[in-house]
Formats: structure tokens, C-alpha cells, sequence
């Protein structure tokens, strides 16, 4: 590897760092929240640090631990993680093709760090950075990713040890749904995304009291397939408009020349 | 603090680990096989961010702890941090004048 691909590549982790950083405003009082309902759970410090270690994942951390709580089955709390965790197969099959390149190994030790924030950061990094290779963008997700886990690893155990110490008239829990905002916003490039973007929203709000938290893949799958109708459509017109314009397309540039 | 986790608790922490990863791991550990994809399945995966980022922050403006509320504090704080997201792309700037807006609006009509 010569110093310029080094360098690039730590370029690509920092953007990755940079792009994170705002998001991990909502991402620590989360954890703070994952600490404390450890605690509360009677499962302990090492509780605590168990789920964000091997689990990792905020909201089905936060649920499981709360069913355990309330005595729920152990299997039903396991069901309800992990159907929260379904959109990470969104996540995984949206970032595959940009790490084709990328050894198979590191890949999928990689993918530990895949989270809600680290996805989005990078493929709104992919989208303005078109030219990166699939190791430096690879490398704008570890940069995105390992940030996010520090934080969330810290902000666990200070919710754990120190608890409850917020006060409550600050609602800080209101940064996660902010920071899912500040993602939303890049993520409308066109019709069909913005129509994604309502029907998944619209539906995940009507079923969000649906059991095991569902409302929320069932929402993003909807919004996935109506953008893509709505693509699919757009295309088709602009096919069946192509011919007349294509025709007068040509004749100007021959005009020019 | 001296609690522990029972050895039940332990392992359904672990399964949900494992299959969480798997989960993650799932198309990136094939994505050498992915490379070329068929126009719609581009399409597809095109609309997931737009998608996936609605469904996580439209239920906590509109319906906050589960209550429809769509003028409420939450709703309005949303709207004007989205119009700073919009015109700023700051997710910095988002953050805190949405905050800010809540804790403003929430004695005003909470």
C-alpha cells in the first residue's frame, strides 16, 4: 500500500468521525437511558455492559432489558430484540455492493458496528463522494461506526453507575428522533424517495404500538416498496416520452455543430 | 450495583447477539457477490435510508410515548429542526435547535 492510499483511507475514517460526531448528541443520552434501565433491571453494572458489548444495538438493548424487568419470558424478550434489530438486513443489503472489494473477513467483523447512524452517515457520504473506493468507503463506515461504540459503550456505564442524575424537564431522549431527522433530510433526493420517506414515516407512526415494536420495519418496508413503485413509474413515463425527445435532442446538437 | 445477570438472562443476551450480528453480516458478508445487481434491486435499496429514517423519527413527533399528538410540542420542535436540517445540513445545528424549540414549547402547550 503506497502513503497516498494510507492517507486516503485515514481521510475517509475521519469523515466518517466527522460526520457521526453531532449525531452522538442523541446517541449518549440513550445510553445513559440503556444504564440506567439495566440497573433498574436488577441485572447490574456487568448487565449493562454485557447488552452493549454483545448486543449493541440501543433500542432492542433497551426493550429486552425492560421485558426482563417486568418478568416477561425470556423468549418473548429475545423475539422483540431482535425484530427490532430487522431493519439491520435493510442496512446490510443497502452498504454490501459498496464494500464488493473489500476481504471478506473484515467485512463481516465489520458489520458489528452497524448501527442506525453509522448506515446513514455513510451512504450520505457515499452519495456526495462518489469517487471513493470501496476500502476508503469501508473506511468512512469504520470511522462512523467505531466512534458511535465508544460512545455508546461510555455512556452505558455512566448511566449505570451514576443514574439518574438528569433532570427530567430536560428532554434529552428527544435528540434520538432529532438525529434520525438530520439523516432524513439528505436522504430525499427525489420523488420516489420522498415518497418513501412519508409512506414509511406515516406507517410506522400508525403502528407504533404494535407489539414488539414491528410499526417500525413494517413502515420502511412499505415506504421502500411505494418508492420504488413510485421510481418505476417515473421511469416508465420518461421511457414512453423518450423517443420525441431523443429525436429533437440530436437534431439540436447537430444544429451546434 | 453488586448485582449480576442470572445465567438465563446471560444467555438470552447472547442469543440476541448472535443473531443480531447475523443479521448485520447478512448481504456485507456476501458483498463481493453484489457488486452487479439487477436495476430494480438498485432502485430498491436506494429508497431505504429515506425510508428506515422516517419510520425512526416520525412516530416520536407525531405520537410521542405512543399518544397522538400532531401539534404538540414534539411535532412543532420537529418541524423547525427539519427546517434547519433542510437548509443547513447541519445534524449539529438540528439537534440543538430542536431541543431548544422542545423545551421552549413544551410549558407553551404540553
Amino acid at each position: 500500500m503506497t502513503p497516498t492510499d494510507s492517507d486516503d483511507l485515514r481521510a475517509a475514517a475521519w469523515a466518517g468521525v466527522r460526520g457521526v460526531a453531532p449525531l452522538l448528541l442523541g446517541v449518549a443520552p440513550f445510553g445513559l437511558v440503556a444504564g440506567v434501565a439495566s440497573i433498574e433491571a436488577g441485572i447490574g453494572l456487568a448487565g449493562a455492559v454485557g447488552f452493549s458489548t454483545v448486543v449493541f444495538a440501543g433500542a432492542s438493548q433497551i426493550a429486552a432489558i425492560n421485558l426482563i424487568a417486568e418478568g416477561a419470558p425470556l423468549a418473548i424478550a429475545v423475539l422483540t430484540a431482535l425484530v427490532i434489530n430487522l431493519r439491520m438486513l435493510m442496512y446490510s443489503a443497502t452498504l454490501a455492493p459498496h464494500f464488493g472489494r473489500v476481504p471478506r473477513t473484515r467485512r463481516t467483523a465489520g458489520s458489528y458496528l452497524l448501527t442506525d447512524q453509522a448506515f446513514a452517515v455513510s451512504i450520505v457520504d457515499y452519495e456526495s463522494h462518489p469517487e471513493r473506493s470501496a476500502h476508503e468507503k469501508f473506511a468512512v463506515y469504520l470511522g462512523a461506526g467505531m466512534s458511535l461504540w465508544c460512545t455508546w459503550q461510555v455512556s452505558t456505564i455512566v448511566g449505570a453507575v451514576g443514574g439518574g442524575a438528569i433532570p427530567e424537564s430536560v428532554p434529552l431522549g428527544f435528540a434520538v428522533p432529532l438525529a434520525f431527522l438530520s439523516l432524513l433530510v439528505p436522504a430525499v433526493l427525489d420523488r420516489p424517495t420522498l415518497v418513501a420517506a412519508i409512506v414509511g414515516g406515516t406507517l410506522a407512526t400508525v403502528g407504533a404500538q404494535w407489539p414488539s415494536n414491528i410499526g417500525m420495519p413494517i413502515g420502511a418496508l412499505a415506504g421502500v416498496m411505494a418508492g420504488w413503485l413510485v421510481a418505476r413509474l417515473d421511469m416508465e413515463s420518461a421511457l414512453a416520452a423518450m423517443p420525441g425527445q431523443g429525436h429533437s435532442a440530436s437534431s439540436a446538437a447537430e444544429d451546434h455543430s | 450495583m453488586t448485582s449480576l445477570p442470572s445465567a438465563a438472562v446471560v444467555i438470552a443476551m447472547v442469543v440476541i447477539g448472535i443473531g443480531t450480528f447475523a443479521m448485520r453480516a447478512s448481504f456485507v458478508s456476501i458483498a463481493d457477490r453484489l457488486m452487479v445487481l439487477p436495476d430494480d434491486v438498485r432502485v430498491i435499496l436506494r429508497m431505504v435510508p429515506a425510508a428506515a429514517m422516517a419510520a425512526l423519527t416520525l412516530p416520536a413527533l407525531l405520537r410521542p410515548g405512543g399518544v397522538w399528538d400532531p401539534f404538540g410540542p414534539r411535532a412543532i420542535a420537529g418541524l423547525i429542526a427539519g427546517i434547519v436540517a433542510w437548509r443547513t445540513r447541519s445534524a449539529l445545528l438540528t439537534v440543538i435547535v430542536g431541543l431548544v424549540a422542545v423545551v421552549v414549547l413544551q410549558p407553551l402547550l404540553g
